[in-house]
């Protein structure tokens, strides 16, 4: 495989120095800014799919008893809504940002693989396609939640193997992608470009990408024992058989609590991008950083079971998965610790991207203090299954993984359009969407708390209340993400007229390599390699 | 790119895919690491499959465990399935023998199987069944109901602090894999 996408580089390396004309440029293209585009532009397409999915299950809440949609379908909404932020949106737009970004930031012409790139873009749209067509089957999209757990799951109807093999390819796609960064990154780096000289996003994306290439084959494992229990009468998960539902669990979580940290340490690393140049500081603590996501990365694999502290498991389980889960906090909170001590004292500017940086350093703080309450499995017999784990998950999801993407956005924009985006509209999408997210989300804690159950479409009144405010905060952070895509738009197509430096941000190329080229940077980004590698942000 | 560099992401390239590999064969050999844990532990309440050799304990009269006995049905199994008696006192070392009766409700032969599932799991190991209709599929011809057995001991090393055991069944309807 490699030979042959080798071969299609040189071809495309020697004869073509620009895009190809019209549309097809867009299908055939290896370029890895023109991929990146595509991630980017597809994660935003399906952050409104899924968003529109959210706002089913925020108005069917609204109100206890049945408004809008039938049970079944409230259920398919809550599964397809996780599957699609999370295989949609998330990690397409951070391997977006990983297409765009890393060969400019450690002086490459473009990705390792260019060939095996564009294949793994084109093959993630057919299994969102395909994902996404299981809505219009008879008995419904899959309605078991995103974990899939058997024996609810295998009552799906004709959609089963459909969501199947989707998961097949978007795990297909998520490998050929994450294969693809590693390479680029152990092979393709500029000379003196050392790998503790690296921005600290290539740091955090080399580390996902072994976590993805851990775990991804993992996940098709289990669905496939799923397809294979439904219809070629193997007993993984049947009890009559022999098989035992828990050991499901077991396996989707050895990949599933990775699979959280492939959506966080990428938002760790666009962090630790952001708050130095906004500080006018170097990072603080730039090795500290590194050693800390590669202890994350590895404690990810050992602490799978804190998912299913209700299961059954003995009393030595529990313990020992409390207290390896207690131990995240450590690199953690050495993060935090990292980006407070970063701000402090720097000469801090509030534009866009810093401001939903720091937003995402308070309230990612909060999303991790519920998940260490979490960690102690005799209180976690209370929060199981709760809406409380949804306010957790969510913390951790929305402001921080989607509104560092929203900082990575407004933060790189203008290098890759060379337009200034609406510094106004874009205070004014954070402050809506900071308030509405913690008018959506906070009150979850209580309504937790209090006893209700996530995954049902009605509830017992004495909820009414908070999920009525939970809704509303739920609209209004969703309206509000039209002006993101306002903003987005309008900057592609010119933006405010300003004319935008290479560096965009002041000093910013003394920061990464990126600034060193010209807004929007060429095609090809380094054909020759740079020579001064910046060293600010270590 | 030069030949150097497409050299090392060729070698990359194949270590990462033998990875991939390695990992999917990873997630299918996490099934017999479970069951091997499982049966280790006594965790999740696994139970012996298989008859153990009657031995002669020593009776502790000075201790008595009461054995909960329940019993289920898995969706759309079309059976009756009941214990004689819900609980029994008992007393470790002490063989004891309790029914089940079983009907299959259909017209038409049936095969089923009970799975056995102890509470909690890590009495698992001290509790022997000599006999058990849980240690095959039982086949039922239409309409036809049945009593069995199991013979069962509770061994006098279990730990003093277990007061309670829960054993329980649960019959699935197997004849549709089992005729295949």
């Amino acid at each position: 495989m490699s030979a042959v996408v080798a071969e299609h580089d040189d071809h495309h390396d020697h004869h073509d120095h620009g895009p190809a004309k019209g549309l097809l440029r867009w299908v055939i293209t290896t370029n890895h800014k023109d991929i990146g585009t595509l991630y980017l532009v597809f994660a935003l397409a399906m952050f409104f799919v899924g968003g529109a999915m959210a706002m089913v299950i925020r108005a069917e809440l609204f109100e206890p008893g049945m408004q809008f949609v039938n049970p079944q379908f409230f259920n398919s909404m809550t599964t397809m809504h996780a599957l699609v932020m999370v295989f949609g949106a998330v990690m397409p737009a951070f391997v977006g940002l990983a297409n765009w970004m890393i060969p400019m930031m450690i002086g490459a012409p473009d990705m390792a693989l260019p060939r095996m790139n564009n294949m793994s873009f084109w093959l993630l749209v057919a299994g969102v396609l395909l994902l996404a067509s299981t809505l219009f089957m008879e008995g419904g999209a899959p309605a078991g939640g995103w974990t899939l757990y058997p024996p609810l799951i295998l009552q799906t109807g004709k959609a089963l193997p459909f969501a199947v093999f989707a998961v097949h390819l978007l795990g297909i796609s998520s490998i050929m992608g994450a294969i693809n960064i590693v390479a680029t990154i152990f092979n393709m780096r500029a000379p003196g470009m050392t790998l503790m000289k690296m921005p600290m996003f290539v740091w955090t994306w080399l580390i996902t990408g072994f976590l993805l290439i851990s775990i991804m084959p993992v996940f098709a494992g289990s669905v496939t024992m799923l397809l294979t229990d439904k219809f070629f009468h193997t007993s993984f998960f049947d009890a009559a058989g022999g098989g035992d539902p828990v050991l499901y669990q077991h396996i989707f979580w050895f990949f599933g609590h990775p699979e959280v940290y492939v959506m966080i340490l990428p938002t760790f690393g666009v962090a630790s991008t952001i708050i130095p140049v906004f500080a006018r500081k170097p990072l603080f603590g730039y090795s500290s950083m590194v050693y800390a996501t590669a202890s994350i990365a590895f404690l990810s694999f050992i602490v799978w079971a804190h998912h299913m502290f209700t299961v059954g498991m003995p009393i030595a389980g529990e313990l020992y998965f409390m207290y390896a889960t207690m131990l995240i906090a450590i690199p953690t909170g050495v993060k935090v610790f990292n980006w407070t001590a970063t701000m402090w004292k720097g000469s801090m500017t509030f534009e866009t991207p810093m401001l939903f940086s720091i937003a995402f350093v308070v309230l990612f703080t909060m999303g991790g203090f519920t998940g260490l309450m979490m960690s102690v499995a005799p209180v976690d017999f209370q929060y199981h299954d709760t809406y409380f784990i949804v306010a957790h998950f969510h913390y951790t999801l929305v402001p921080a993984s989607v509104f560092i993407l929203m900082a990575a956005g407004y933060f790189w924009l203008p290098k890759w359009t060379g337009h200034m985006y609406d510094e106004k509209i874009g205070k004014l999408h954070f402050w809506l969407s900071v308030i509405s997210v913690n008018v959506l989300f906070f009150p979850q804690h209580f309504l937790g708390l209090a006893g209700m159950p996530r995954r049902i479409p009605d509830y017992a009144v004495q909820f009414a209340d908070w999920n009525m405010i939970s809704s509303i905060g739920g609209f209004i952070f969703g309206a509000s993400q039209l002006l993101f895509l306002y903003i987005v738009i309008k900057t592609v197509k010119g933006g405010t007229g300003e004319t935008v430096t290479d560096e965009v941000w002041e000093d910013a190329s003394k920061h990464s390599l990126e600034w060193t080229l010209s807004s929007p940077p060429p095609y090809h980004s380094f054909t020759t390699p740079p020579t001064v590698i910046p060293t600010e942000h270590i | 790119m030069n030949e150097g560099v497409k050299q090392k992401n060729a070698k990359l390239v194949r270590i990462l895919v033998f990875v991939v590999v390695g990992m999917f064969g990873f997630g299918y050999a996490l099934v017999p690491l479970y069951d091997v844990l499982c049966e280790v532990t006594g965790l999740n309440g696994k139970v012996e499959s298989s008859a153990v050799k009657e031995v002669h304990y020593e009776i502790d009269k000075s201790r008595e465990i009461t054995v909960e006995f329940m019993t289920a049905l898995n969706e759309a199994t079309p059976m009756v399935f009941r214990s004689e008696i819900k609980k029994l006192k008992v007393h470790p070392g002490e063989y004891y023998t309790v029914n089940f009766y079983a009907e299959n409700k259909t017209d038409k032969v049936m095969v089923a199987r009970a799975i056995p599932s102890i509470s909690p799991g890590a009495v698992a190991e001290f509790f022997k069944k000599t006999e058990c209709f849980c240690f095959s599929e039982q086949t039922f011809k239409a309409l036809e109901g049945r009593t069995m057995p199991v013979r069962f001991v509770v061994s006098p090393e279990i730990p003093k602090e277990y007061k309670t055991i829960t054993l329980a069944y649960t019959f699935f309807d197997n004849t549709e894999t089992s005729v295949k």
